[in-house]
């Protein structure tokens, strides 16, 4: 029995209702942002010290109190190796995003109403990834989409209103289906209790019951993931979510839908999982090389990220779908990676926006190394680790994910995951080419003026529409678009103290996982060991 | 003893963290004039570069004092280097078979490994004067070191997974380097070519480790070699290890990216596209000998890529006009006799030779590098009559070209030689044709190295000073040979290329040799005739109608555009169509179809009372009648 978890959850809890108090009326509030948001970074990393990590297979700091007896809902909360990196992660980025914030006043105005919308952001992203109840974690799963709906629907770009209704209608619907896949699960046992469950291994839960089970619950969370075709809102809310939007929205939400099916679709339902593992698998790599060449086709860099999320969470559903340790751990490596990188990309997509006045490519020109040497060379470093790169962060979710898809789970057939690793392997070199080819764009080449906001190009469809047959999306043709200058008249800054203090911990970190994989191997294999028992380990 | 081993390795990865960290603390930002900064990246470069070269001496050291293991038929470098030293860091629990961070260095490893220091060695020396005027030569050195540390990484790995990180290190490095002129588009395609082509050849040598490292249970290079392996998967396995080193190595059908990466700075050709990183292929086939040996197929298929790689490379070699470009098909060519020794059993033969060609390509590098620096141009067309401006260059690159030729006493001689025996007394079902493919490639060898040397180096002279450099190069023509900091390394390098050879005399086989020595005497005769009869026109004119064809490579670029990159693009943007008409359109559909349901719905919705009674009456009847017929 440890409060520790309560508390972690309180601190921004109490935090966003104190922001209510008439004191904080027209005054900053970015200090205080990253004071809550900071204490909160400190219980996690507190929660991680006093983590037993010789015992990470199993449930620690565990508090468990009854919430309603009548339907026999607990409030049950808990680490173990598989939320722990999940807890710290979301910690840290909530932490970074205030940082950011502290210098870059919100476009929509209302500073306190968005801080105030952040911290219960926090709580319920926190409250996912401890909850151990089967409703506590949905009511936490769906305490999140409020406050993301607001972010996009206030602090958004021009065609925020309709991204953010799709991406709440979209995710809700998502959500139905979970819940019914937790009533069925909840009707065939008689308990709601995670651990008890996953301890079971699916005994007493006949196979049909579980296959309908999996099927509700995988939907419903690869909806959020997302999952190839379930993907569409995604790209639309990335590139009208604000900055911290987008960073929370890749580095944490998306991971909520790919932990949901470590914690409690393959744990509870091992027998459902194996049978329906085969079309996971097929839909994970489909989404890799179709996010891929979506990418290699964009013009707007936020959106060119967004896609690139669903080729990355590819690689963590095939790690999953192997249903091996070592695919588990690559999915699980590959969750914390996505959200280092993306969330760094999306930070320097937004500061490049801020200083060109667009994220489209093409009307960006090229150059930055030049313009901007400090931002060019970290997007430099971003996309390298996005596309992969040994020795970054971003490599050992993909090797492992490919490594399990070379010898899955006994119960699967080995030649279609022998074809799913051929498949994926190509899916590297296409996302090796649009980042690539992106930085080549936008780094290399002579500095050249940024084409002025003429005709609106602003929402998603219009983009689209420029990109039409015949467009070419070849670097050269830039040459035409844009004239060269020898000084670029729009006076731009590089990067800011204030940027580099949001941004150096997600490089420090990537490199860190990157040179050293066994920091978060070491903690997730015990767990995933825990998770998938005996029955279906090879 | 094995934290010195770790040590050659990561003192140039502290050298490159620091050159791009710290070489610009506290003096001002990207000035042209920055030489404080310039000043600290080179010392930062060089002081690790010697120390490495300094720690991998002691290591000889340490190995020579081995025992030699008995027995006959040991490669020699077992016999020089009997010694061992090894050592696992930590091991990698990954849910599968493990990955061990471990090391070893043995008299393989050492000797690829002082390869790569000395001309890393050179190179860095050579660059201080190279780039001297280079606002970006700090972020330049710090990559060429972080290079070096990924090759040595590579060099001294006790296990594929390890071996695997550096081996895309090294790309990352050349992808970086070769776009270090990324003001111009030109340099900038070129490297994500490099990049591209060479990942494409990576997955599959991941997916070579994945079926050895899960066929031994373990990822350790002697687990791997001590394992019992089926054939079967030895040759699936081997197979897709050989797309790696087809794609780092440049060779048949990945060779494309070679030629276009000279668009780097000419130090950078010179170390990691002729000297250390395409040999990286050749030398993890050496490194792992005994599995491939286990696997006659996969030889056979190196045996037929080598064979067409060599000719190929070297006819291409003799219509090009860019001096790089001449070297960078040598290259390839070269690379070809290293796989055509492995396939016909000698690893000994491929391993010579890859010392002594990394000795001699690196120093004709530097030295076309002076040559250029010199003339302010690439193409041979431009250059002319230079020996006597430039008389330490003409020595060196003379010494160069007759090892390239394989020209008695240098070096290349007797390594291309051992290659040819080897060749010539092998039994497999490509011999024949490999044995044909490798003697004509002797001649065109002797052919394309004299002709670069007469067109650069004799006739007319035709350099005229350019009145602004053009980007990518470096200098404009000043009339005097380069700096002193430029010339040492050169020196020092020429002195392997001309004397290597030696430690393989007792081994030569005269027979052959003197075939050889004949054919290429032959090539060079022709064209020396070509050019005494006029020696200011090309001699690859010889090639007639052939030439067009051999100057585009045999049109193997366009080919891979038409069937590969257009594609591809034309499926992104269906892809992206798609995803916005189909995918979103059914989500959109949806949500339109709802509206209009709920019209529908609303129709029933109009507030006259009257309606609403008569439904109600209808409903009440329907369910009157159907209790009255259904009961």
């Amino acid at each position: 029995m440890s409060a520790l978890p309560a508390v972690l959850l309180a601190v921004p809890l109490l935090g966003a209702a104190a922001l209510a108090l008439p004191v904080f009326r027209g005054r900053s509030t970015s200090a205080y942002g990253i004071a809550v948001s900071g204490a909160a970074l400190v219980l996690a990393l507190v929660v991680a010290a006093v983590f037993d990590y010789r015992d990470a297979g199993r449930i620690q700091l565990g508090l468990d109190v009854p919430w309603s007896p009548g339907l026999g809902l607990r409030f049950h909360l808990g680490v173990d190796g598989i939320s722990l990196p999940l807890v710290v992660l979301t910690a840290l980025l909530v932490f970074l995003c205030f940082v950011h914030l502290a210098r870059h006043r919100p476009e929509g105005g209302r500073p306190r109403a968005l801080a105030f919308t952040l911290l219960v952001l926090e709580v319920g992203m926190i409250g996912t990834f401890l909850a151990l109840d089967l409703l506590l974690f949905f009511v936490f799963f769906e305490v999140v989409l409020v406050p993301m709906y607001f972010v996009i629907a206030i602090w958004g770009g021009p065609a925020r209103r309709a991204a953010a209704v799709k991406f709440i209608l979209y995710t809700l619907l998502g959500s139905a289906l979970l819940l019914i896949g937790l009533l069925v699960v909840w009707a065939q046992t008689g308990t709601l209790d995670i651990a008890d469950l996953a301890a079971r291994h699916g005994s007493g839960i006949p196979r049909t019951a579980q296959v309908l089970a999996f099927l509700a619950i995988g939907v419903g969370l690869a909806v959020k993931t997302p999952m190839w075709p379930l993907h569409t809102w995604l790209p639309d809310a990335h590139t009208e979510a604000p900055t911290v939007g987008s960073v929370l929205l890749a580095g944490v939400l998306l991971k909520m839908g790919t932990y949901g099916f470590a914690r409690i679709a393959i744990p509870v339902l091992p027998e459902g999982a194996a049978t329906l593992a085969p079309w996971l698998g097929a839909f994970a790599v489909v989404g890799i090389v179709y996010g891929s060449l979506a990418c290699l086709a964009q013009r707007d860099l936020k959106r060119m990220i967004a896609y690139s999320s669903v080729g990355h969470m590819g690689f963590v559903l095939l790690g999953f779908a192997t249903l091996t340790p070592v695919g588990m751990n690559a999915a699980l490596f590959g969750n914390v990676a996505h959200g280092l990188i993306t969330g760094l990309l999306f930070f320097l997509a937004g500061a490049v926006k801020e200083r060109y006045g667009t994220a489209d490519m093409v009307r960006m020109g090229g150059g930055m190394l030049r313009r901007l040497p400090y931002i060019g060379s970290l997007l430099t470093f971003a996309c390298v680790a996005s596309l992969g790169l040994p020795g970054l962060a971003g490599f050992w979710g993909e090797m492992l994910a490919l490594l399990g898809a070379f010898r899955p789970a006994a119960a699967l057939s080995r030649p279609l995951f022998l074809v799913f690793m051929a498949v994926g392997g190509l899916g590297t070199v296409l996302t090796a080419a649009y980042f690539l080819v992106m930085l080549s764009r936008v780094t290399h080449g002579r500095p050249t003026e940024t084409v002025p906001a003429g005709p609106p190009l602003t929402s998603a469809e219009e983009i689209r529409e420029v990109l039409g047959p015949g467009e070419p999306v070849e670097p050269v043709a830039t040459g035409t678009a844009v004239a060269e200058v020898e000084e670029p008249a729009r006076p731009t800054w590089d990067v800011t103290g204030h940027e580099l203090a949001a941004w150096l911990p997600l490089v420090a970190l990537t490199l860190a996982f990157g040179l050293w994989p066994k920091a978060l191997l070491a903690v997730t294999t015990p767990a995933v060991q825990a998770v998938l028992g005996q029955g279906v380990t090879p | 003893m094995i934290f010195v081993v770790a040590l050659v390795v990561l003192l140039p990865f502290l050298a490159a963290a620091a050159g791009l960290l710290a070489s610009r603390l506290r003096t001002g930002r990207e000035a042209p004039g920055d030489r404080a900064a310039y000043r600290r990246a080179a010392w930062f470069a060089i002081a690790a570069a010697t120390a490495s070269l300094a720690l991998t001496v002691w290591l000889v050291l340490v190995l020579t004092r081995g025992a030699v293991p008995a027995g006959e038929g040991r490669p020699f470098w077992t016999d020089l280097l009997p010694g061992r030293l090894e050592g696992t860091l930590s091991v990698v629990e990954t849910g599968s078979v493990p990955v061990a961070v471990s090391l070893r260095a043995d008299g393989l490893s050492v000797l690829a490994g002082m390869l790569v220091v000395v001309v890393a060695l050179a190179v860095q020396v050579y660059s201080v004067g190279y780039m001297r005027d280079e606002p970006r030569y700090p972020s330049y050195s710090a990559f060429v070191s972080l290079f070096t540390s990924a090759m040595l990484l590579v060099v001294y790995a006790g296990d594929l997974i390890v071996l695997y990180v550096g081996w895309e290190i090294m790309g990352l490095c050349s992808y970086l380097l070769i776009g270090h002129w990324w003001e111009d588009r030109a340099n900038s395609r070129a490297a994500v070519k490099a990049f591209l082509v060479t990942r494409l050849g990576d997955v599959g040598f991941l997916f070579g480790v994945f079926t050895l490292g899960i066929a031994a249970g373990s990822f350790r290079i002697d687990d791997i070699l001590r394992a019992d392996i089926p054939t079967g998967t030895a040759v699936a396995g081997t197979l897709l290890l050989l797309a790696g080193v087809a794609g780092k190595s440049a060779q048949v059908p990945l060779q494309t990216w070679l030629p276009d990466a000279m668009a780097g700075p000419t130090p950078i050709s010179a170390l990691i596209h002729a000297a250390t990183m395409v040999a990286a292929g050749i030398f993890i086939v050496a490194r792992l000998y005994p599995v491939f040996l286990g696997a006659q197929p996969t030889l056979d298929v190196l045996g037929v890529v080598a064979a067409v790689g060599m000719l190929g490379a070297a006819l291409a070699a003799l219509a090009q006009d860019d001096l790089k470009r001449v070297l960078a098909y040598s290259t390839i060519s070269q690379l070809a006799y290293m796989a055509a020794a492995l396939a016909a059993g000698s690893d000994r033969a491929a391993m010579f030779h890859l010392v002594s060609h990394g000795a001699f390509k690196a120093l004709l590098f530097l030295c076309a590098g002076l040559v250029i620096h010199h003339a302010g141009s690439n193409l041979m067309s431009h250059m002319g009559g230079l020996r006597t401006a430039m008389p330490v260059t003409f020595w060196t690159t003379t010494i160069g070209l007759a090892a390239l030729m394989g020209l008695p006493p240098a070096s290349g001689f007797f390594s291309k030689d051992a290659v040819i025996a080897a060749v010539e007394h092998s039994r497999g079902a490509a011999q024949p044709f490999l044995y044909a493919s490798a003697l004509l490639t002797v001649g065109v060898t002797g052919a394309y190295a004299t002709r670069a040397w007469l067109r650069t180096f004799f006739g007319p002279a035709r350099i005229e000073p350019l009145p602004e450099p053009p980007p990518g190069t470096a200098h404009v023509f000043d009339g005097r040979e380069a700096p002193r900091s430029m010339l040492w390394p050169v020196g020092v390098l020429a002195v392997p290329a001309l004397l290597l050879g030696f430690a393989g005399v007792r081994e030569v086989d005269w027979g052959s040799a003197a075939v050889s020595l004949v054919v290429a005497l032959l090539g060079a005769g022709i064209v020396y005739a070509l050019w005494r009869g006029a020696p200011d026109q090309d001699p690859a004119r010889m090639l007639g109608p052939f030439q067009a064809p051999c100057e585009r490579a045999f049109y193997v670029d366009a080919l891979y555009a038409a069937l590969i990159v257009r594609p591809v693009l034309r499926l992104a943007r269906g892809v992206v169509r798609t995803d916005a008409k189909v995918v979103d359109g059914a989500v959109r559909g949806s949500g339109r179809a709802t509206l209009g349901l709920s019209t529908l719905v609303r129709l029933a919705q109009t507030g006259n009372a009257q309606l609403y009674v008569t439904g109600l009456l209808a409903g009440l009847l329907l369910i009157a009648v159907a209790a009255v017929v259904l009961t």
